[in-house]
């Protein structure tokens, strides 16, 4: 007896089927509201590998849709807390957690060893990098993407029998300008919504990847909630659209996709923590942002504990330090609270230490094991 | 001479701004006239760029519209 045993059942499904699924390296852009219900989709149907991308936190008013977190995981990182919660369930797939951003600096790397590609991100300037990327390297991208009441789900860069393939650009081969289209903070989702439109994108996965049952492929499927109505349209390569359509990487490289490359120079490390400690240790703070319960406490370097709500209250006097370091669990909230102070006390230097408490611990472990 | 209806379908914040998911237009003779038409009519679909599918087929450049076409409006949707 075997957890998937009922798919094996399943008649047209069977064994084969289930070990395409079990051989399949997927990766899912945004761990959100669509993400969610993706993530425990196919951890579920035993994908068996399965890498979550987010650079996000998550947060309170997340809760109505984005299912795997709870209220005891708002302020930390989307991605680790996906991968957690699928781990602690499932022991018998690979799941991993990527928690950054996709930018054009990282994509290709970042992409290219999957068998397809989710995009279950919330914005046009990653939404139209991610697809431009998979054109180049020919990779499959499951596409979902909703508006209030209504979805869009599409199977992009898969040829149909006819050895024919479309991706987003020949439906919209121009992006939106900035504020051309709001987002659910400022139209509002029920969480069904997303979680519609994420069983969707589970479901063209499972049977990409398998081969069970009609994709849309070459088709897009418009769902919408009030009505309980889908309407499903054709669609065909798009001489215009390929036009907008970087051919090569360096043509991807010279778009602009608006995308902020992640602040390359937020990013301290540990090594020049030490280092500004050692050479002039009255000038530098060292805070550690995260909330008391979390552990252990860095006992190595002098830090002050200042969790994440009061860093940024301006009582704080820091006006004396030449350089602040902040570091968190894994050195993404760090960076948010980074950005924040930076803004208020422009003339300190202020840096997000890479990695977090996670990274010191095993840069101390690295060091343990080799003495 | 019967006057050419054709019905159009709208989605997402096209449908918000016309505040109706499904038109009934007359006289109108290919897609491009359609879209400014209904832009004239109401000014807030002005910088929305949009598809447009007859009979549930994306097009690319403007389309001649008969008494039996369906065309339907879809704009871009980015939420996650």
């Amino acid at each position: 007896m075997s957890r998937f045993e009922r798919q094996i059942l399943l008649s047209g499904f069977g064994i084969e089927a289930q070990q395409k699924l079990q051989q399949a390296r997927v990766l899912v852009i945004g761990a959100g509201g669509l993400g969610c219900p993706v993530l425990l989709y196919l951890a579920a149907a035993c994908v068996g590998c399965i890498d979550v991308i987010d650079g996000d936190l998550v947060s309170l008013s997340n809760l109505n849709r984005q299912i795997i977190f709870s209220e005891k995981d708002v302020n930390k990182p989307k991605a680790e807390v996906a991968a957690a919660y699928l781990r602690e369930k499932y022991s018998d797939i690979r799941i991993g957690a990527i928690m950054s951003f996709l930018t054009p600096d990282n994509i290709f790397q970042t992409i290219s060893d999957y068998d397809l590609v989710l995009d279950g991100t919330d914005n046009f300037e990653t939404r139209y990098m991610v697809n431009d990327a998979c054109v180049l390297l020919n990779k499959p991208l499951v596409f979902g993407a909703i508006y209030k009441n209504e979805g869009q789900v599409s199977v992009f860069n898969v040829a149909d029998k006819h050895g024919v393939r479309t991706n987003y650009r020949d439906v919209f081969p121009q992006m939106p300008s900035p504020h051309e289209i709001p987002n659910c903070s400022e139209t509002g989702v029920l969480g069904v919504l997303p979680g519609m439109i994420g069983m969707h994108m589970a479901t063209q996965t499972i049977k990409l990847i398998t081969g069970y049952g009609a994709l849309l492929v070459n088709k897009m499927l418009i769902y919408n909630l009030l009505f309980n109505s889908s309407y499903e349209i054709d669609i065909s390569p798009n001489e215009a659209a390929q036009k907008n359509l970087p051919k090569t990487r360096d043509a991807f490289y010279k778009m602009d996709y608006k995308i902020a490359c992640a602040s390359f120079d937020i990013d301290s490390n540990w090594e020049e923590v030490l280092v500004a400690k050692m050479q002039a240790p009255e000038n530098i703070l060292l805070i550690d942002s995260r909330e008391p319960y979390e552990e252990p406490k860095l006992e190595d370097i002098a830090c002050i504990e200042l969790p994440f709500d009061q860093v940024l209250k301006t009582s704080n006097r820091f006006g004396h330090f030449h350089t602040i370091f902040v570091f968190c669990q894994f050195g993404i909230r760090s960076r948010f609270i980074v950005m924040e102070m930076r803004k208020q006390w422009p003339q300190i230097k202020i840096f997000s230490v890479k990695g977090g408490m996670s990274e010191f611990l095993t840069h101390k472990n690295r060091k343990k094991n080799a003495s | 001479m019967s006057i050419l209806k054709i019905k159009v379908i709208v989605f997402g914040i096209i449908a918000e701004r016309i505040q109706t998911n499904e038109l009934v237009l007359e006289n109108i003779q290919d897609t491009d006239s359609l879209w400014r038409y209904l832009v004239e009519k109401y000014p807030l679909l002005k910088d929305i760029k949009i598809s447009i599918a007859v009979n549930k087929h994306i097009i690319n450049h403007n389309t001649l519209l008969n008494a039996e076409t369906e065309v339907a409006l879809l704009p871009p949707f980015s939420g996650g």
